[in-house]
């Protein structure tokens, strides 16, 4: 009898160890959210993809998609191939756009599809031929820059055109 | 000069003495494992012993764990806008890092000091010897499966640890702090990987649970058959597991989450 009960607590102990992992699984983690067993597979070059990761969502109208499953440079054009699993019920007008966006002000970055007007879609292996790259904070001020040494000569000042260019990234680091 | 360079020499020789014995002991004990299948009524009432027992203390442990964690951290996060977060913090460096650890310390304390004073006393009243001249072997039949028990109880513990701790987490963040539970279990599904974060833990726990239980069971064995040496060989027991475990948690952690 006793040789039963030790048993039946060992038993026990097993159940509730295994009800722990179930929860940490599916209650704590994102298994069963997103499954990837059903989906498609789309190709998107990108000019650079900044801080964009594997396994990063794909949303469209802000709803997760899919994931990344891949990123790698592409030696022939230069450009990053990013292959991108859809969910198999979702599809596409094949002239929608990708994007590389950012959650939030410090976020994570993501791909963002936006659908065209096509009647035909997207299948599986096909190419997202309107990308649009990651935005990168130093390009984006020094455009910033630029236009405003732009402005500055085309409103008739006598300094040449250096001497704002110059001061300007002096300005920026203060 | 000459007798320096001897007591060095001396000293390098012992240390590779006791490595050599550790190893050729571990090797022993596994190779005692499959036979102690055969009965494994003995590796079950093991694990009543070793793991049931436990129990009571890493579920405490656990919740009182949780319930700090989530304190502190939302002090943390609440400066920069972001209790959200709780959860996922929580999560993370319970799956990741307390769980094993902090169960496997407990667990040196808990079960490897009375494995250890057990098979001590088991070799002072020569009860390992005698079993040895009744041609059975002490290895197959004690050690193996208390250590197998360990084995199975350590990850085991480790798991509940962890989910007793998000559960007190929920209980402060949510129940008293008033941190909402919508973003408490969405935000920490979305950041937290079964295979990466929980996997790697569960990884983790066991490589403890191999030390600890083979530490215990050495100590125990080795030691010196008197009051004296039994009361050694468990403190030394509680500090070599310890450190053991501290040291092959920074060598695992280096390893499995060095890249972002």
């Amino acid at each position: 009898m006793a040789k039963k009960s030790i048993e039946i607590f060992v038993g026990l102990f097993v159940l509730l160890g295994f009800l722990g992992l179930v929860f940490l699984a599916l209650k704590a983690a994102n298994l069963g959210s997103f499954n990837s067993g059903d989906t498609y597979t789309l190709t998107a070059y990108f000019d650079n993809i900044g801080g964009l990761k594997v396994r990063a969502p794909v949303r469209s109208a802000g709803v997760t998609i899919g994931r990344i499953a891949s990123i790698s440079l592409d030696p022939k054009r230069y450009q990053a191939a990013v292959r991108l699993e859809i969910e198999q019920g979702v599809t596409f007008p094949s002239d929608s756009s990708a994007r590389i966006l950012t959650s939030g002000l410090l976020g994570d970055q993501y791909i963002g599809i936006e659908a065209g007007g096509q009647e035909k879609t997207f299948v599986a292996g096909d190419v997202i031929k309107q990308t649009q790259s990651a935005v990168v904070l130093e390009s984006l001020i020094s455009q910033f820059l630029f236009s405003k040494a732009a402005d500055a000569g085309s409103t008739g000042a006598p300094t040449p055109t250096p001497t704002p260019t110059t001061a300007g990234p002096g300005g920026a680091k203060r | 000069m000459s007798g320096a360079i001897e007591r060095l020499g001396g000293a390098v020789l012992e240390r590779l003495r006791v490595f050599g014995h550790h190893a050729t002991f571990l090797v022993e004990l596994l190779r005692a494992c499959p036979v102690a299948l055969r009965r494994p009524a003995l590796v079950i009432a093991q694990i009543h012993a070793i793991g049931n027992r436990s129990l009571v203390i890493i579920l405490a442990s656990g919740l009182a764990v949780g319930f700090v964690l989530a304190l502190q951290m939302y002090y943390a996060l609440s400066t920069y806008g972001a209790s959200q977060s709780l959860g996922l913090i929580v999560n993370l460096s319970l799956t990741r890092e307390l769980g094993p650890v902090v169960t496997a310390l407990l667990f040196a304390g808990r079960a490897g000091t009375s494995l250890t004073a057990e098979i001590g006393l088991m070799k002072a009243g020569e009860q390992l010897a005698a079993m040895d001249m009744m041609a059975i072997d002490p290895r197959s039949r004690v050690l193996a499966p208390r250590f197998m028990a360990g084995l199975v109880s350590m990850p085991i513990l480790a798991i509940l640890f962890s989910a007793v701790g998000i559960l007190g987490a929920y209980i402060v963040a949510v129940l008293l702090i008033g941190v909402d539970s919508g973003n408490f279990w969405s935000i920490m599904q979305a950041g937290v990987d079964v295979r990466r974060d929980i996997g790697n833990g569960i990884i983790k726990s066991i490589a403890f649970g191999l030390i600890c239980t083979f530490v215990a069971l050495y100590q125990g064995y080795e030691a010196k058959a008197t009051p004296e040496g039994v009361a050694h060989a468990t403190t030394r027991t509680v500090v070599v597991a310890s450190l053991g475990v501290l040291i092959m948690d920074f060598v695992l952690t280096a390893l499995m989450f060095s890249t972002p």
